[in-house]
């Protein structure tokens, strides 16, 4: 049946398209697919650091997530208590079995790390990103062990880890960085730019519709270390 | 062609949507938001109209190389374990989607945003077999929750008040919960957890597909609610649904498109997740679907490519012609009839259904332009309605009096001296009868007009004879 509908779909997209049947792919096809070449880079996203990382603060408030400056990533564990504290909540945080946050001292500040997966209404997920887009304040996150793609909607606060050195400034730029890096593309890559909202109710944007209520960045600046 | 409509009954439609308070109401709304939000950003983004002539290049060479960029997607697709199936029209895509289901064993599915699948009906095929489809997005539910369709392709519930949501959610969800039902954060909240749990008990999840691209057999969707991505990462199944043009060739041609997706749609910078899916699950990691499948959907979308409507094809659906239009404004989207209102849908609907059942909506214009000068990918929409007029007159589907009338006037016009004595008598005689107050409030043949405001009189004087009178006096 499928295969059927297959030939169907091929033969009348090559009738209408004057085609006489199956032909070779023409070199501008073959070009752009294995040479992928930025289209125009609006000029906003083209900075260096430390304007870069301004830029990404600036742009991910304004998408209503929050962020805090670290200076190294000792200092997480506190961030962390700091945020439960700050929303009336217990110091306890989920993190994935294989993120390399479990080496944080966590029980040192004073929190509770549970090492599980993410499940439905826990108050609060640590993540770490893989990159940060400065050009919309946004976040990339690339889903596999250290980052099970669930913790990024469940949770109800979505804490995540990025390092000022992750910073790119456009998504041009992350596409380059990953083909550079020459792995291929995880199951989900998620470019998140504050927390879940909806104006679905009369058009008042209210956050919070599925995913997390909110969304706290952790920016570990590396630039002000010695 | 299969997709379904009311749009025969346009007219009606119009005089109940024009009569519906609450909808009234809801599209103040409309006017002063998205389209304050989108020139906003557009003013934010200099380099916004580049962009959009970059984007329908992009979506214009893809098309025109449909058949290539289709095997390479649906190659990609396979080489990371996915699966592709290609749908001729709805039966077959329904057929598809009901087979992997029940392959499954199925029986409960949650779903995304996805005007396809409201265009082949989906919902109603797979509750036929047994299999109950849940709307995940706010908006949608609520429309689901009323029995009812989109009335709009961004923003589906736009048509209905706060009072009305709360009405549907006591009837489908029993006693109010503790936050009460006055408030919209508190409906939202008790969405949130109701359709938490579906969430989790579903089997298999469905989405849509803003973009599918052919480098990497990526689909991708741009939402903010985080409905389509706890669609399509809990459930064993995940099934994208999309139409066969929604291909771009890269990951650069996709940002570019998102760029001007999210500012026409809504005015963000950016959605909040953009989400880019490529294969199911791989063997290390901890969750995410066993299975990926991406249904390709053709219904109709071949025959236009290669005709006068193929731009058309450069949709990407963000609305913004639906925001702007000053008809759309007036009546809603359920008027049209159709789960593509507005401009585009007054040109897509009669693509996909036929103009002899659609033949209203291209009529539905004022062609005040508006719709072309704020689409992302500068689609003609406003000579693509007049291409359907013209092709609903040659069948002879307009109504007889507008048919007589262009006859009698195409006469006339081929008969400069007759058209002249015409024009001229008439313009002396309306100049009459307009007297002193110099307007026309009933006009035989021409109550259509005066039945909601007044003619203003012509000068008495047609252009050609003033035009000669000033030539003599020079």
């Amino acid at each position: 049946m499928s295969d059927a509908g297959r030939e169907r779909v091929f033969a009348a997209v090559r009738q209408a398209l004057g085609r006489r049947g199956p032909e070779a792919e023409p070199d501008v096809v073959t070009r752009r697919l294995e040479q992928p070449q930025p289209n125009t880079v609006p000029v906003r996203g083209q900075l260096q650091q430390p304007e870069l990382t301004e830029l990404f603060v600036a742009m991910a408030g304004q998408a209503q997530a929050t962020v805090v400056r670290l200076k190294d990533r000792e200092a997480i564990p506190a961030a962390a208590a700091d945020f439960c504290r700050d929303h009336g909540l217990p110091p306890a945080v989920v993190v994935a079995p294989a993120s390399p946050l479990n080496e944080c001292d966590w029980a040192a500040a004073g929190v509770s790390a549970e090492r599980r997966l993410v499940r439905s209404g826990d108050p609060v997920a640590m993540a770490t990103a893989a990159a940060g887009i400065a050009e919309t304040g946004t976040l990339a996150m690339l889903s596999g062990p250290e980052n099970p793609v669930t913790a990024n909607f469940l949770p109800d606060n979505h804490l995540v880890v990025i390092e000022t050195r992750d910073l790119v400034g456009t998504p041009e730029d992350l596409w380059a960085t990953l083909r550079e890096r020459g792995v291929p593309l995880p199951r989900t890559v998620n470019w998140i730019t504050g927390p879940s909202r909806s104006g679905d109710i009369e058009m008042t944007m209210l956050m919070g519709a599925h995913g997390p209520i909110r969304l706290h960045i952790l920016l570990i600046d590396d630039s002000s270390a010695d | 062609m299969t997709l379904e409509t009311s749009s025969k009954r346009f007219p009606e439609q119009v005089r109940v949507a024009r009569a519906d308070v609450n909808l009234q109401q809801a599209l103040g709304k409309l006017k002063l938001g998205l389209s304050v939000m989108r020139s906003a950003a557009v003013d934010r983004l200099p380099e916004f109209d580049r962009l959009r002539d970059e984007a329908a290049a992009i979506r214009d060479h893809t098309l025109n190389h449909l058949d290539h960029y289709l095997l390479r997607f649906e190659a990609a697709v396979k080489e990371r374990g996915g699966h592709v199936h290609f749908a001729p029209d709805a039966a077959a895509a329904n057929a598809i989607i009901l087979d992997i289901c029940r392959a499954a064993n199925a029986r409960k599915v949650t779903k995304g945003k996805s005007m396809v699948t409201e265009e082949i009906e989906l919902n109603h095929h797979l509750a036929a077999h047994g299999i109950t489809c849940l709307e995940t997005d706010l908006g949608e539910y609520i429309v689901q929750l009323r029995n009812e369709r989109p009335s709009h392709i961004v923003a589906p519930a736009i048509h209905v008040v706060k009072a009305q949501v709360a009405e549907a959610f006591a009837a489908h969800h029993g006693e109010a919960p503790p936050g009460g039902r006055e408030e919209a954060s508190a409906l939202m909240a008790e969405a949130r957890s109701v359709i938490r749990r579906h969430f989790l008990e579903a089997d298999v999840g469905i989405t849509g597909a803003n973009f599918a691209i052919a480098e990497t057999g990526t689909t991708v969707i741009v939402t903010n609610e985080g409905n389509g991505d706890l669609t399509q990462s809990l459930p064993k199944v995940h099934i994208a649904v999309t139409g066969i043009e929604k291909i771009v060739p890269t990951l650069e041609d996709a940002s570019t498109l998102i760029r001007l997706l999210s500012r026409s749609a809504t005015g963000q910078e950016a959605s909040v997740y953009n989400t880019f899916s490529t294969g199911p699950r791989r063997p290390e990691d901890p969750d995410g679907p066993e299975a990926f499948h991406v249904v390709l959907v053709d219904n109709g979308r071949s025959s236009m490519l290669g005709t006068a409507f193929q731009d058309m094809l450069r949709c990407i659906r963000c609305g913004a012609c639906l925001n702007h239009c000053p008809v759309y404004g007036q009546v809603g989207g359920q008027a049209y009839g159709s789960v593509y209102p507005g401009p585009m849908g007054a040109v897509l609907t009669p693509s996909l259904a036929g103009i002899d059942a659609a033949g209203h909506l291209p009529n539905a214009s004022t062609f005040c332009g508006a719709c072309e000068a704020v689409c992302p990918v500068r689609i003609p929409l406003p000579k693509m309605m007049r291409h359907w007029r013209e092709r609903e007159f040659d069948a002879g589907l307009a109504p007889r009096g507008q048919r007589i009338g262009i006859a009698v006037w195409a006469f006339a016009a081929r008969r400069p001296r007759l058209y002249r004595l015409l024009a001229g008598t008439g313009a002396r005689l309306l100049k009459l009868i307009g007297g002193r107050r110099g307007h026309l409030s009933r006009l035989p043949l021409g109550r259509g007009w005066t039945a909601w405001r007044d003619l203003p009189a012509p000068a008495g004087e047609t252009f050609h004879a003033a035009w000669r009178r000033r030539r003599s006096e020079e």
